[in-house]
């Protein structure tokens, strides 16, 4: 089946099969394998990527769906010679150790202060009128769909904390 | 080759000059920016845009028998099908860490969901497909899968510790103790479950097979894969430069190397299979579940006379392999007539093997739990009860203990923790819904250098490669060599760079059991003191005294850069450390203490982690910021031991039952509030020419204990069936802490 998938401000034109999930088609199929998979069911967040600014578990969507949509991933954000500051600040901070879940934190990081910015709340949210502040609650609240085995946890609140002020917008 | 075989304790190295000054400092990790941009490769992601095929795994859908036939007809007449391989070489699980192979099947099922075939196709969505249109005939027979039945009771390997260790007349001794503390102790069985699925590449090309594979422990990779596949063990490179997380479990080889391999031999095509997270579960390996008695004799003024620990784990046909859970007990606390034993209930689950601290997790949840059970009876502080009992040697065999920083540990924990503030009986300090409490255990890690060899070659430029079959797991490997590699040359860290992850390269020891930054690092040491001999011959001066920073070598009023001595010319040294007599004459450990404070919901039954410290003293460390990391690892990963970890297995028909990661808990960020660690200054000289220890492991020992004896002190709720959820907290909380809600 064919299919053109806006990518970091690419277009890539597919052939593939329909039950393609959208993880697979970059993965297997575009070579952009920064996307990681730890589960392919939804459980640990290794495959955020953002479409049209929003967190999407990427194994959980078909690829053939995004015809129209703008999808980011971490290869979108910054490369190894121009990261992004939400990328530096996690090597800054030690943000990671095996390094396996570290695009789907940053990817799901950015994603999330795009989601607090616009005044979402979540379960930790103290007021929901008051609209929601970047905190160290929020973050856990909010990150815990991405699963960190090595438990980097402490040093991915503190890379996020440091990078809330300076993070661009995604690309 | 160049050679240190620790024989003797070490005395002043270039380490501890800092001439560079980078040793020991939370330098930013040498491969960072490859992993937070994504473009770091892991195995599944060698040979991107190649012409390749993909592998799926036929799970038996029963726990014991035979099978009886295997009929691949309806998956082969799939259109992208290449082959679908079954029969004897398909194999049960991953192999057991140094196994000279994994354990074939032939033709029987020994745990529920155990590979039967596997499918290659074209792409990955009809492997999958193909997959299920497999069609397995079984014969199947009762299996054994509870550990409390004790079925099949059989004596341990003597891997990864002597199984029964004993001392004097316990019995006695016991039967007259003042006071006799008798408790048993049970944990589950615990899945490593590494982000990254086991993971494997392959290709043949009619003459070698190349690998990539998610493996900690390289050096015996190619002799395995020769055993499944018939290729010549020197014909076979094993790669593995970035791994998302072992934590034991890729110790040995995965199912799906194996599998890849015969897949790519049988097409022509290279083969990828990762694993799915559900066969991660199903057919790698497990942590064992234990059933632990704990027997202690104390006098009625608080001083250890007699100490048990015996141990009920489980394993499957064939594996020899346990969990050692009393391989702290050996040593951390006195008493004259002591017992530490385990057996092995074989049971038809999974294979257990190695997982994060293997022994330590799961018995220190026990023992450490005991001691605080035993001072609460005594009157005593938990601090001040292990104050008493601190033993002068090992206690099992009176070998003096290279260094042992626990009291320190415990005292500078209790100290910067606020202990003295713990509330002084349980139920006492309230928050609305919650009670508050405090608890502490101790940690200790069982100290091993391995045999491990590096190579550095210095190009004309003066620049640095350090070349090793190391790994790197997560725990900062490349960083620390790069350090190691830098201080001892007088590099600055941009002039040396790190290769890891292959079999062709310099035999190592692997990443696991704690031993790799000492014995990788070691090795560094050593082939770096070779090279600084090379250049001082090459300039006429003393190797010893010979100052080098910055990229210069400095004797007298001489300064010379590198790539003046080297004049064009490249120079390679390899370098090897081997255990010596130290391991015998001394016993080494690293030791810890944590401590914690949480909050108990009267209503709900839940606990949250309010505060938790664990301070360490392993020797050197190498830096600063990734010691620190590993230990939040093992902090973190004992919240999940002491209130969510539990691998269900289904007593009635050996099924795993929540094989996957929205079924067993791992700890998320929300579980987790922001951690604190602090690392005494410490050197041991007896453990390596690094005068350092194991870290990655000494952090998981015993935390979950210091998060129950909280849960105790908070509640009045003793927890000794692992783990604290809910439901056990509830059915024990006294009705007056609701009624005053
Ligand atoms: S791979 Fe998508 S959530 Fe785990
Ligand atoms: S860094 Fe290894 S899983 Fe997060």
């Amino acid at each position: 089946m064919n299919v053109t998938l806006s990518i970091n401000g690419r277009d890539h034109a597919l052939d593939i099969d329909p039950r393609t999930s959208l993880l697979d088609a970059c993965r297997d199929h575009l070579g952009l394998t920064g996307s990681k998979k730890g589960c392919d069911h939804g459980q640990c967040g290794a495959c955020t990527m953002l479409v049209n600014g929003r967190r999407i578990n990427a194994c959980l969507t078909l690829a053939v769906m995004h015809e129209n949509d703008a999808i980011t991933t971490v290869e979108g954000l910054g490369t190894a010679e121009n990261l992004h500051p939400m990328q530096a600040s996690f090597v800054e901070h030690d943000g990671y150790q095996c390094g396996y879940c570290t695009p789907g934190q940053v990817v799901s990081a950015v994603g999330m202060l795009g989601e607090i910015g616009d005044g979402w709340p979540s379960h930790v949210t103290k007021d929901i009128k008051t609209g929601t502040e970047i905190s160290g609650d929020e973050i856990r609240e909010r990150m815990s769909g991405n699963l960190c085995r090595c438990s980097a946890y402490p040093n991915i609140v503190d890379a996020i904390s440091a990078a809330a002020g300076k993070t661009k917008e995604p690309a | 080759m160049n050679k240190h075989v620790m024989d003797e304790a070490i005395g002043e190295t270039r380490l501890d000059r800092g001439t560079q000054g980078v040793i020991g400092k939370g330098a930013p990790r040498y491969e960072g920016k490859l992993k937070v941009s994504g473009t770091a490769p892991y195995a599944y992601e060698y040979l991107a845009g190649e012409d390749v095929a993909y592998g799926f795994i036929v799970p038996a859908s029963i726990a014991k028998g035979t099978i009886r036939s295997v009929d691949a007809t309806k998956a082969e007449a799939v259109p992208g099908v290449l082959t679908v391989i079954s029969g004897d070489r398909i194999v049960r699980a991953a192999s057991q860490p140094m196994a000279p192979a994994a354990q074939t099947i032939d033709g029987e099922v020994f745990h529920y969901n155990q590979p039967v075939a596997v499918v290659i196709a074209d792409r990955f969505e009809t492997a999958r497909h193909a997959a299920k249109l497999v069609k397995v005939d079984y014969d199947a027979k009762e299996g054994r899968f509870d550990i409390a039945a004790r079925t099949t009771v059989r004596e341990p390997a003597s891997m990864p510790m002597e199984p029964n260790q004993t001392r004097g007349d316990f019995e006695s001794a016991f039967a007259k103790a003042e006071i006799q503390y008798d408790q048993t102790f049970t944990t589950p069985s615990y899945q490593a479950a590494a982000m990254e699925p086991h993971a494997t590449t392959a290709k043949w090309d009619g003459e070698r097979l190349t690998v990539w594979t998610s493996h900690q422990l390289l050096e015996t990779a190619p002799g395995q894969l020769s055993k499944h596949t018939g290729v010549d063990a020197d014909k076979i490179t094993v790669h593995s430069p970035y791994i998302g997380g072992g934590f034991g479990s890729k110790l040995g080889l995965g199912p799906d190397a194996v599998m890849a391999c015969l897949g790519t031999i049988a097409t022509g095509k290279p083969v990828k299979i990762a694993l799915t997270r559900q066969n991660v579960f199903q057919a790698t390996s497990r942590r064992g579940e234990t059933v632990q008695r704990v027997r202690i004799g104390v006098t009625k003024a608080g001083k250890i006379t007699c100490f048990a620990h015996e141990t009920d784990t489980t394993n499957s046909p064939g594996n020899g392999f346990f969990e050692p859970s009393g391989i702290s007990s050996v040593f951390l606390y006195p008493g004259e007539d002591r017992i530490v034993s385990h057996n092995i209930v074989e049971t038809d689950v999974l294979m257990a093997s190695a997982c994060r601290a293997p022994g330590e997790a799961t018995g220190m949840l026990a023992t450490e739990g005991a001691l605080d059970e035993i001072a609460e009876q005594l009157g005593l502080d938990p601090v001040e009860f292990r104050r008493m009992n601190e033993p002068e040697v090992n206690p099992q065999t009176d070998t003096p203990f290279s260094s042992r920083r626990l009291i320190d540990c415990i005292e500078e924990g209790a100290r910067r923790f606020g202990w003295s503030d713990r509330p002084k009986t349980p139920g006492s300090r309230r928050e609305g819904e919650w009670l508050i409490g405090m608890g502490m255990a101790s940690a200790s890690r069982k100290n091993d250098l391995m045999e491990s060899s590096a190579e550095i070659e210095m190009s004309p430029d003066g620049r640095a490669t350090v070349r090793t079959g190391m790994t790197d797991i997560g725990t900062g490997t490349y960083t620390i060599l790069q350090q190691i590699a830098a201080e001892m040359l007088g590099l600055p860290l941009d002039m040396v760079d790190v290769e890891l992850g292959d079999s062709r390269f310099a035999p190592s020891s692997g990443s696991g059991g704690s031993w790799g930054a000492n014995s990788a690092g070691s090795s560094v040491y050593v082939a770096s003191l070779a090279l600084i001999r090379e250049l001082a011959s090459r300039i006429d001066a003393d190797a010893e005294t010979l100052t080098l920073k910055d990229g210069h070598a400095i004797s007298g009023n001489r300064q010379i850069p590198f790539a003046d001595i080297l004049k064009g010319e490249a120079i390679s040294v390899t370098g090897k450390i081997e255990p010596g007599k130290q391991a015998e004459e001394t016993h080494q450990a690293s030791y810890g203490a944590h401590f914690c404070e949480v909050a108990v919901n009267v209503v709900t039954g839940e606990t949250r982690i309010r505060r938790l410290l664990t301070v360490g003293a392993a020797g050197r460390i190498l830096n600063e910021k990734t010691a620190t990391s590993q230990c939040y690892g093992g902090q973190i990963w004992g919240i999940g031991y002491a209130l969510e970890e539990d691998l269900v297995i289904d007593k009635r028909n050996g099924l795993i039952v929540n094989h996957d990661l929205a079924e067993y808990h791992v700890p998320v960020h929300a579980d987790v509030p922001q951690l604190d660690v602090v690392l005494l200054e410490d050197r041991d000289p007896h453990a390596s020419p690094l005068a350092g220890k194991g870290i990655g492991e000494l952090a998981i020992a015993g935390v979950g204990a210091a998060i129950t004896n909280a849960i105790y002190n908070a509640c009045g709720v003793r927890i000794r069936d692992y783990p604290a959820t809910l439901d056990k907290i509830l059915a024990e909380l006294p009705d007056d802490y609701l009624t005053a809600a």
